[in-house]
């Protein structure tokens, strides 16, 4: 479903080379959640841009559902980011001029759903994050969680297949993450692929496979990490 | 999406105060200062009578001074003598429309003793003058061929003069006392204000027409003196008789030729009239004649001062300095929301779709822009309008009609539109990975 192969990513200066991703390979199937850890700079948010079609890869292949999308232009990712890429950031990124409503409806709208099918989508998915009665809110007016549910609602609304997730609980309380990652729990049991980065092992843990990355690459990981891997896939 | 494109842009500006106002401001100070100046050139060059300016001709024929040019090479004088005004009318006959007048004034003695004596501008001219230049009437009508030969004491008044003596009644029948001749009058005009006044501009184009028409056979005999431009090359003895045997131009003459054939036929009566005064000792310079029609003869006039076009070239350099400073803002402004711009690519905006959210943006910006620039050009108007009080043409220049109330936001919606080119290019390229991660 998702197939990275010996994918390179170079950021070039005038003086400067960074190689923030060597040769990285992957392969998830659908309905997994899989974790990616690993130091700062390793290149794993490197990795979730270049896999949500932020960023371009200078080197390798990248297949999503079989498709090359190395060679799609600039309308056609946006489209297949739209349709089927969901994202949730560490910071949430609500747009905060925006109500609840209003934020979940962006990325409807430019899928180009008629207005009662989008209504019908924002209402579903706030309900199932748990926030429905706070549709007229604005996102200064929620908390930490709350806001991270709404963003989740946002990825959901338009039932993309993969869900990617960086530092979701990154700036949540610990309770708080863990309703979030409940959440992301039930979500994957619905069969949307996740795929979280974090540098915390015992979020990492949560998730069904547990990718290491250091320099740019997958890697077997330190002892605790292989540890948490075997437990994670136990 | 052009409904949501709206909102959003509305959010923005509502979300930016400042920089918005900021920018409305620099489109509609630049917008005011360039509609300002193209509202009084748009009045100035403005058609004065478009149904018919393609084929109404003013005559010129060069009966000037051997010695010197009338006023530089191939200069013709702009009016013509009583001799040839004359002559040519007499040569046209009834094969061609042409009319002749002079602007004159008269002391006019209201009848009830209630007003003072008066002076009101008269033009001097023949029946043809009404019908040629397409006057409206909102009582009687103009005198008839009959009333020219006859030397009938008529008159046809402006409806300001008719409102003053009158009360804006229909005054036809009753009669008007003028330098102490009683004139009957025939015709009352509906208000008419063609600016420029096309059909003499050898006097100010911007003043107002004349306030009473009447037959230039009854004026000529009657020695009404012309109170317009009157320019002589050779000297005379004195007296009317004298004045009007001379080679001093002051009359003003137009024909009406709708075809090509028509305008060819006249050149050629026109070439056989000179041919025909040079046998008699007349017309010493080489034969140069000519027939302009309605906007060739405005250009030929500098009806649009070269000073009008100057101010227009600078104030429309004015209009891109702001427009510079607009799109420094609105690069802050783009600058300021990268974190929103990448978001939106995130969640699946391309580059296309960016690109319009952001254009309509600066387009309601624009539109803001146009707004205030109209009032800031009535302002600008009024401004002028005061500075020239004592001048009465200055009043009608500085009108806006609708044509430039459209073409004000039209203009403040295009500069937005340029303006917003570069930094709406630099929002739809915004790298959205490195905005997203960290707060």
């Amino acid at each position: 479903m998702l197939k990275m192969t010996k994918v390179s990513k170079i950021y070039r200066t005038d003086t400067v080379e960074t190689h923030a991703l060597r040769e990285f390979s992957l392969e998830v199937q659908e309905g997994e959640f899989v974790s990616v850890t690993g130091p700062s700079g390793s290149g794993k948010t490197t990795f979730l841009n270049i896999a949500g079609l932020l960023e371009e890869l200078t080197s390798g292949t990248y297949e999503l559902d079989g498709r090359d999308i190395s060679a799609l232009s600039d309308r056609e990712r946006s489209k297949v980011r739209n349709e089927k890429i969901g994202f949730i950031f560490q910071s949430f990124n609500l747009i905060p001029e925006l109500n609840i409503f209003d934020n979940v409806d962006v990325p409807l709208r430019y899928r180009g759903f008629a207005a009662p099918d989008r209504r019908k989508r924002i209402e579903n998915s706030l309900e199932m994050v748990g926030l429905a009665s706070r549709m007229e809110h604005y996102p200064a007016q929620l908390s930490g969680g709350q806001q991270q549910r709404v963003a989740i609602a946002r990825a959901l609304a338009g039932e993309p297949r993969f869900l990617l997730a960086d530092e979701p609980t990154g700036n949540l309380d610990t309770e708080m993450a863990t309703n979030v990652l409940d959440l992301l729990d039930e979500i994957n049991g619905n069969g949307t692929t996740i795929i979280m980065v974090t540098h915390e092992l015992t979020l990492a843990d949560r998730a069904k496979r547990n990718i290491f990355v250091r320099d740019g690459r997958v890697s077997d990981g330190p002892p605790e990490f292989r540890l948490a891997a075997a437990g994670g896939q136990g | 999406m052009l409904r949501y494109y709206l909102k959003l842009g509305m959010l923005s500006i509502r979300a930016n105060p400042a920089l918005s106002a900021l920018m409305v401001a620099a489109i509609g100070i630049g917008i005011g200062a360039c509609m300002t100046i193209m509202t009084i050139q748009h009045v100035m060059s403005g058609n004065p009578i478009p149904g018919k300016s393609d084929s109404l001709y003013y005559v010129q024929i060069d009966s000037w001074d051997p010695n010197n040019e009338y006023n530089g090479p191939n200069e013709l004088p702009e009016q013509l003598t009583y001799l040839d005004a004359t002559g040519i009318d007499a040569a046209a006959g009834d094969e061609f429309r042409v009319v002749w007048s002079y602007k004159s004034s008269r002391i006019l003695q209201p009848g009830d003793g209630a007003d003072l004596p008066f002076e009101v501008r008269t033009r001097a001219t023949s029946f043809r003058f009404f019908s040629m230049f397409a006057l409206p009437f909102r009582y009687g009508a103009s005198w008839d061929a009959a009333a020219d030969r006859n030397r009938e004491q008529v008159v046809v008044l402006s409806s300001a003069l008719n409102e003053r003596l009158f009360g804006g009644g229909n005054p036809v029948g009753e009669s008007v006392t003028m330098n102490g001749d009683v004139y009957r009058v025939v015709g009352v005009l509906e208000p008419w204000l063609p600016v420029p006044k096309f059909y003499d501009v050898t006097n100010n184009p911007y003043e107002e027409p004349e306030e009473a028409y009447l037959p230039v056979t009854v004026a000529v005999a009657a020695e009404h003196d012309s109170a317009g431009n009157t320019n002589c090359w050779k000297p005379f003895p004195g007296g009317y008789e004298a004045f009007l045997n001379s080679e001093c131009i002051w009359f003003q003459m137009w024909a009406e030729l709708p075809t090509a054939a028509d305008k060819s036929r006249f050149e050629q009566l026109l070439a056989a009239y000179v041919e025909e005064q040079k046998t008699l000792g007349r017309f010493p310079r080489e034969m140069h004649n000519e027939l302009s029609d309605v906007m060739e003869w405005m250009q030929d006039n500098e009806v649009v001062d070269d000073d009008v076009s100057v101010l227009l070239g600078l104030a429309f350099l004015f209009l891109v300095v702001c427009l510079l400073n607009t799109i420094g803002l609105l690069l802050a402004k783009v600058m300021r929301r990268t974190k929103d711009i990448s978001l939106r690519r995130a969640l699946g905006a391309s580059k296309q779709t960016l690109f319009a959210q952001y254009v309509v943006e600066a387009g309601l910006i624009g539109i803001g822009g146009g707004v205030l620039g109209i009032a800031l050009t009535w302002l600008g108007l009024r401004g002028i309008e005061n500075l020239f009080a004592g001048y009465d043409f200055v009043e009608r220049l500085v009108t806006m009609d609708w044509v430039m109330v459209l073409l004000a936001v039209g203009l403040a919606v295009v500069s937005a539109l340029a303006a917003a080119l570069y930094p709406t290019w630099r929002a739809a390229n915004v790298t959205p990975a490195s905005q997203l991660r960290i707060q």
